[in-house]
């Protein structure tokens, strides 16, 4: 039954794929493109992988649509016509597809419980996550523990686009030299959103911390909270104007969260090493090793949250402020 | 007891993807954006409500049925306000109803 749902959702996101490469109008691609991760993060679902669906869901199916928007607005809503070799780009394409579609040959069948996959480190993380941290979401033991390291680099990773985009755009104009009438003033004319967004934005930032400080529970973590609560935020910039978000989180507080983040995953793995355990390794932060990891996973999960929050609306307000 | 649930939530189920359909039909059918919405929003309404509570009844009393519950009222706030700012976008935007004769003024959404 599973495979055949799974199946279905990806016929849809090859339909939808065929569907965004044929358009030439990029605002409908755009939303195509939300409609993909969507597919693809219920896909993930049918799949286990509740943690990976959550974030593709928030990220790609929200975030980057509205950064994709705000993109938009700084150019135009049609593809410049290609005048371009097609033959050459349908044989590079074809070539490609065929080296994809042979190399599937060697990957192992679908719930093949020989796979390299089920083998290798994964049987040895599902029998050490209870006795060492003893939380019930492996996935997040994974990520936040036995991969520190590896989970350290992706919020660098975040960190070093946050500051890309920012060098790119600019972090904005001084906001005291603009004419009162042409700050953008979102959608305050239009009551319905505004009323409905005000009640849902305080729940929806509530759902932000839930995932955060559920992760080690339940699916969720750092990258899906930071996507979320940066989306509740956005929101609000949408509905009241960019100018009193900002006024909310000035631009150089979300400066301050994206480097903070980074800096107190750092500091968790310093004080490993002040305490004598190896870098990263949390079991030392508290008396007792498997609330030390407990309280590690927590910090640095907070450190994850603040950058990606930081860096999701840092880039949202470049794109805003190259708007203005 | 539940057999008489299991019932219910089938027919719930089934005419909450009844719902679904239809509006699928009719966002593909109707002539104009407008129509179409109308159409779609058969989904958002009948079909969200139908399909949510059906699960719920299969759920029982659970965690699973208050979220559910809290996905139901997230939906059923967030698609009338999200069908309303499309009309409203799109009758800014200068889209008029296939069918209308008289002019609407400028003003408005109204």
């Amino acid at each position: 039954m599973i495979v055949i749902f799974g199946i279905f959702l990806l016929t849809l996101l090859v339909i939808t794929a065929i569907a965004i490469v044929r358009t030439d109008n990029l605002f409908v691609a755009v939303m195509l493109m939300g409609i993909a991760s969507l597919l693809i993060a219920g896909n993930f679902f049918l799949l286990d992988a509740a943690d990976v669906a959550l974030t593709e869901a928030a990220v790609g199916a929200g975030i980057s649509t509205v950064l994709f928007l705000s993109a938009l607005a700084l150019t135009s809503e049609r593809e410049r016509a290609r005048s371009s070799n097609k033959i050459l780009s349908f044989t590079v394409v074809t070539a490609a597809a065929m080296i994809l579609i042979y190399a599937t040959f060697d990957k192992p069948r679908f719930g093949d419980p020989e796979a390299p996959a089920q083998t290798h480190v994964a049987p040895w993380y599902l029998e050490k996550t209870p006795e060492y941290i003893d939380i019930p979401n492996v996935v997040t033991a994974v990520l936040g523990s036995f991969r520190g390291y590896d989970t350290l680099g992706e919020v660098f990773v975040v960190l070093t686009a946050g500051i890309g985009v920012l060098f790119l755009l600019g972090s904005g104009a001084p906001l005291g030299s603009l004419p009162q009438e042409q700050v953008n003033e979102g959608l305050r004319h239009h009551l319905i959103p505004r009323v409905i967004g005000r009640v849902l934005i305080p729940f929806i930032l509530l759902f932000g911390l839930y995932v955060q400080f559920h992760g080690e529970y339940g699916p969720g973590g750092g990258f899906q909270a930071g996507a979320i609560i940066a989306a509740g935020i956005i929101l609000f910039a949408l509905l009241e104007g960019e100018q009193r978000a900002l006024s909310v989180l000035p631009a150089r507080v979300l400066l301050g969260l994206m480097a903070f983040g980074p800096l107190l995953y750092g500091a968790v793995g310093i004080a490993g090493i002040v305490l004598g355990g190896n870098f990263l390794d949390y079991s030392v932060l508290s008396s007792d090793p498997v609330k030390g990891q407990q309280l590690g996973i927590l910090l640095i999960e907070a450190g994850v949250g603040i950058t990606v929050t930081g860096v999701l609306l840092g880039i949202f307000h470049a794109f805003a402020a190259r708007g203005r | 007891m539940t057999t008489l649930l299991d019932i219910l939530s089938w027919v719930l189920l089934t005419l909450g993807g009844l719902s679904v359909l239809v509006g699928g039909i009719g966002a593909l059918r109707m002539p104009d954006l407008y129509t179409r919405m109308h159409a779609a929003s058969v989904t958002d309404s009948m079909g969200a409500i139908l399909i949510l509570v059906g699960i719920m009844l299969q759920a029982g009393w659970s965690l699973a049925t208050i979220k559910l519950l809290a996905v139901l009222l997230f939906l059923l706030l967030t698609s009338p306000t999200s069908s309303n700012a499309l009309a409203s976008a799109a009758l800014l935007a200068g889209t008029r109803p296939s069918g209308e004769q008289h002019k609407i003024n400028d003003e408005g959404e109204e």
